[in-house]
């Protein structure tokens, strides 16, 4: 079977975790190149290695590139400041746009919950949300998917060595986006995302937790059998996903407690925010590759 | 110790730290009485914002009775002497909020982090210290969690985002005079002159007066205190009782001791919900590590599921919870609960 031909943009942890996921699982995609802006980052020397091209010269030496021709998909893994550049240029050359930075130009997306919406909007570009929406949002729309959800806020607590220079000179963008997509996606009428960075050693793998507030009793039967169909299937693509404790059910509050550990592809399994991360990505791109080759998705240019 | 003739600025925390054992259900007309009060006892300056800092309304914190714009515009608006801060927790709030309480009136501002993320705040101190006259404090929580040597680096990236004012925060109540000492003396060595210090205690270990007086004898010109100690845990320094020590020790606050008396006599004890008090759970703070505010959390998750509320927060200070992971206790608790076969 053929596959379609991604690029990566961003050689750090992120860019080079999504690359070797690529490489190592993906039965749809391969890599068309990585790119970076530091000649000396690991993340290029290891593609170069694997005889993937690269450029460290950023989009501008991406379009340069002879082979981007043939890539029709990028992954852009920098930060939302350089992304509205990037967005642009893809967007110039016709390329599927997968948002992992919190720039949210595109709609947002979240695999189990609305991917397909996504792909039938033909939106060339899609956004990832955060690595905290990509762990609670499936929940909080599993409460919402069974009744009105008036309030939804979830706290995510990452180690220390899980959160990257990006995410810790931006972390407003983190709060704020999760914070939207929690609304948007989840469903909830009103969302707040809360982050804390916990330095203890040996690291911590990233918590999740989710408050739901129902607006009437909550079914407590229908709620949980909900939350467990949604695990399965985040599970899919993050075995590491885990509920640890409820759902605890208190008026009408729904509370959720999970774990999410990485699969270690290359950043370790502590870091499970940078993995469901990736994997989200992935796995999204995946089911824009099989719409690309079957010849059923024709992207919209006008649109995101 | 000899601190005769030196000067300080004291800063009252009762209606924010004071918010956390009042459920965050001080009403903005209770803020306006305190608020008066401190005017009129010539407290220099005082902090209003939820307990948790700007945007800590939430499930994980608790709902408080009036949003942080209301309790901010109310107090700016009654407050002639008394400057008025906020306390804002990247993660928590945001830039946005920020901009709401300078609106507001607040004169300063304290942007705080885990001891050892500090960079998480360049974003707000750097934006804070471009607005004309905002007071800029950068404020390290659980200080005692790392050594000397690694908080002051911490304290450095806050003063090269630009903060004029950088605070040793001792959350758990659990450090001891020496640990203040050395803490605030390395800080006063490695910081530029113009950088003030100041040290928040929590009076977990009855710590709260000594520690303060530890951290201006090292270089400290602002300590912060509650008055009658209406804050997390055991309370903060008892504001009144430290300024009564600071006029025997010929400190000058500027602080009217009786009227200071009497606010935490006539006003803020009879607020109160509960005796502020080191009971058995406040002392486990100071004892273990566990950042203040987690008490009545782990009283109430402990009468949820039957377990003891000492053992909730000694587990919390194993596994090195920091500031904010609210989160964790009920979680523990379950966790807990279930390996006792009660749940």
């Amino acid at each position: 079977m053929s596959k379609i031909k991604c690029a990566i943009i961003g050689s750090g942890n992120i860019g080079t975790d999504l690359m070797i996921k690529v490489m190592r699982t993906s039965k749809l995609l391969e890599m068309g190149a990585l790119v970076g802006i530091d000649p000396e980052s690991d993340g290029l020397a290891r593609a170069r290695k694997w005889g993937i091209p690269v450029t460290d010269q950023g989009i501008d030496g991406l379009v340069a590139m002879p082979e981007f021709a043939d890539i029709s998909l990028v992954f852009d893994a920098t930060s939302a400041k350089a992304h509205a550049r990037h967005a642009a240029v893809c967007k110039e050359h016709g390329k599927q746009m997968i948002d992992l930075t919190p720039a949210a130009i595109g709609p947002f997306c979240v695999p189990t919950v609305n991917l397909d919406e996504a792909v039938a909007a033909r939106a060339m570009n899609v956004n990832m949300v955060t690595c905290g929406g990509q762990a609670t949002i499936p929940l909080v729309y599993a409460v919402s998917r069974i009744q009105e959800v008036s309030y939804a806020e979830i706290v995510a607590t990452v180690s220390s060595k899980s959160a990257g220079p990006g995410t810790r000179k931006n972390i407003d963008e983190f709060t704020r986006t999760t914070a939207e997509g929690i609304r948007r996606v989840g469903g909830a009428e009103e969302g707040k995302a809360i982050i804390i960075i916990n330095p203890a050693e040996p690291p911590l793998i990233m918590r999740d937790t989710i408050h739901c507030l129902t607006r009437q009793t909550p079914d407590q039967q229908a709620i949980t059998d909900s939350v467990h169909e949604m695990i399965a299937e985040v599970q899919q693509y993050v075995p590491g996903y885990t509920l640890k404790n409820g759902p605890v059910f208190d008026g009408t509050r729904v509370s959720i407690y999970m774990e999410v550990e990485g699969k270690g592809d290359f950043l370790p399994k502590y870091a499970g925010n940078l993995d469901i991360m990736t994997a989200a990505g992935l796995r999204t791109a995946e089911i824009y590759a099989e719409q690309i080759l079957s010849g059923s998705f024709s992207p919209d240019v006008s649109a995101a | 110790m000899d601190l005769k003739g030196k000067n300080i600025t004291v800063h009252d925390m009762c209606l924010r730290d004071g918010m956390h054992p009042m459920r965050h259900q001080i009403t903005v007309e209770q803020m306006v009485a305190v608020a008066k009060a401190m005017d009129e006892a010539r407290v220099p300056l005082i902090e209003v914002t939820h307990g948790d800092g700007l945007g800590g309304k939430s499930v994980n914190y608790g709902f408080p009775a009036a949003s942080d714009e209301e309790y901010l515009r109310a107090v700016c608006s009654v407050v002639e002497f008394t400057k008025v801060s906020a306390l804002l927790l990247p993660g928590i709030g945001t830039v946005d909020h920020l901009k709401m309480a300078v609106d507001c009136g607040i004169s300063t501002i304290r942007v705080a982090t885990h001891c050892t993320e500090a960079d998480v705040s360049e974003q707000h101190i750097g934006m804070a210290s471009q607005i004309d006259g905002l007071d800029t404090v950068g404020f390290l929580m659980m200080a005692h969690m790392i050594p000397a040597e690694e908080l002051v680096e911490q304290l450095k990236l806050m003063e090269s985002y630009g903060a004029n004012c950088v605070y040793i925060t001792d959350s758990a109540g659990y450090m001891l005079p020496d640990d203040v000492t050395d803490r605030v003396k390395l800080a006063r060595q490695e910081l530029k002159p113009e950088t003030e210090i100041g040290f928040h205690g929590h009076h977990n270990l009855a710590m709260g007066i000594a520690n303060s007086l530890a951290a201006v004898e090292a270089g400290a010109s602002r300590i912060d205190g509650s008055m009658a100690g209406l804050g997390a845990g055991a309370g903060n320094t008892p504001l009144e009782v430290f300024i009564a020590v600071c006029e025997r020790m010929g400190v000058e606050t500027g602080v009217d001791l009786f009227k200071a008396m009497d606010i935490a006599e006539d006003l803020i004890v009879p607020m109160m919900e509960q005796p502020i008090r080191i009971d058995r759970d406040a002392l486990t703070l100071g004892y273990a590590g566990v950042y203040s505010s987690f008490l009545l959390f782990a009283k109430r998750s402990a009468e949820k599921y039957n377990l003891s509320s000492r053992d909730i927060l000694v587990e919390l200070g194993r596994r090195k919870t920091v500031g904010g992971q609210e989160d964790m206790i009920e979680d523990l608790a379950l966790d807990m609960a279930r390996e006792a076969g009660t749940l």
